[in-house]
């Protein structure tokens, strides 16, 4: 370490604030969602909108892809969803 | 030590000391608020309810003198009565050990209640020293409770477990399923607190956890050697000599019954510039 090091370093975020900041969003989301009800819903919405899709469409379970983003004020969630082409043609 | 026995009929109070995650100091609390509830007169019986871990008894040292347990109560095989073993120090503690070999599941909830019934006739506080987690065994310690101490470390992921544990106790438990009864008075107890750490950015405030979890403070435990030499002795730390922990506890059990006490902060005494310079003499 240098020895006039400390002089010129930036007082750092103290870690008991971080802490606190990750804390108030993580639980924002966590209180929001009502416990584990929301744990099990992603997978079984997926599982629904496959299954819908396979009705009319023949594909994979690698063809479909959902993801979810939480953010403060909106969160998204993205389906994507990969037609064979034979298929997408014939249907639509 | 001997205490004086309240004479009013039994307050039959059930509290549940939880936390979510597990090392917190679950059990070491229930050990030192129970004693120091039986210090204050109060008739207290404290439960294990953590099946297959056991831990109570050997905090409270008496580990060698459990015959019947909560599980044998339950399943009929043994009387309440000739599991509840009395403490040797206080004539107003009574333990209710638990089995560390049976299934999980021998907890059942009619099991629980018709026990916890029978103690509320005889004790004034009814304390259930609740397994971490928020399984079965969590949720048939906090079921039936009154009062709920939830125990954190001013840490991040045992606030945020806390914050789980408040959820179910507000969803959860017999009072918040009954229409008309009063919630569960949930308080939280801080506990490995180092206000050095604190002073210096590197732990999370009592102001800063309260203001997350925003619940009523019960008390602040200090981080203190106190606490591990009171366990390796099976002695609750109040009842283990002074230390700066077994006064907060005090103060915690005081609140808990009722009285306005202050809250102070007090750590363990610092080792001074000479003693830091010099080694330290003990």
């Amino acid at each position: 370490m240098n020895l006039f090091g400390f002089a010129r370093k930036k007082p750092p975020t103290p870690s008991a604030r971080t802490a606190k900041d990750r804390l108030q969003i993580l639980l924002a989301h966590e209180r929001s969602s009502s416990g584990t009800a929301e744990a099990d819903y992603l997978p079984m919405l997926q599982r629904d909108i496959v299954a819908a899709i396979r009705k009319h469409v023949p594909i994979g379970d690698k063809d479909v892809e959902v993801r979810m983003e939480r953010g403060d004020q909106m969160s998204s969630l993205e389906i994507n969803i990969e037609l064979p082409a034979a298929a997408a043609s014939t249907t639509g | 030590m001997t205490t004086e026995p309240k004479k009013t009929p039994p307050l039959g109070r059930v509290i549940v000391v939880t936390s979510g995650k597990g090392g917190v100091g679950k059990t070491t609390s229930s050990a030192a608020i129970s004693a120091g509830l039986a210090k204050a007169g109060f008739r207290t019986v404290v439960i294990d309810f953590d099946v297959g871990l056991r831990n109570l008894d050997m905090t409270m040292g008496c580990e060698r003198r459990v015959v019947f347990d909560f599980i044998n109560v339950i399943q009929g095989d043994a009387r309440l009565k000739q599991a509840l073993i009395k403490d040797k120090r206080l004539e107003t503690l009574f333990i209710l050990p638990t089995s560390q070999t049976r299934d999980k599941d021998a907890l059942t909830k009619d099991g629980v209640e018709k026990v916890l019934t029978e103690l509320k006739a005889e004790f004034d506080y009814i304390i259930c020293d609740s397994p971490a987690g928020i399984e079965h065994g969590a949720q048939m310690a906090m079921h039936f409770a009154d009062e709920a101490v939830v125990v954190t470390n001013p840490e991040v992921s045992s606030v945020r477990d806390s914050d789980r544990i408040l959820g179910l106790l507000s969803s959860q438990t017999h009072r918040a399923e009954s229409a008309g009864a009063e919630p569960i008075k949930a308080q939280v107890l801080i506990t490995r607190y180092d206000q050095a750490r604190v002073d210096i950015g590197e732990m999370m405030t009592v102001t800063d956890v309260l203001e997350i979890l925003a619940v009523p403070l019960l008390g602040v435990i200090p981080e203190s050697k106190a606490i591990l030499k009171a366990s390796n002795v099976g002695t609750p730390v109040v009842l283990d000599g002074p230390s700066a922990a077994a006064q907060a506890y005090e103060d915690a059990v005081s609140r808990l019954t009722g009285t306005q006490v202050e809250m102070r902060m007090q750590g363990e005494r610092r080792p001074g510039l000479f003693q830091r310079l010099f080694g330290r003499a003990s």
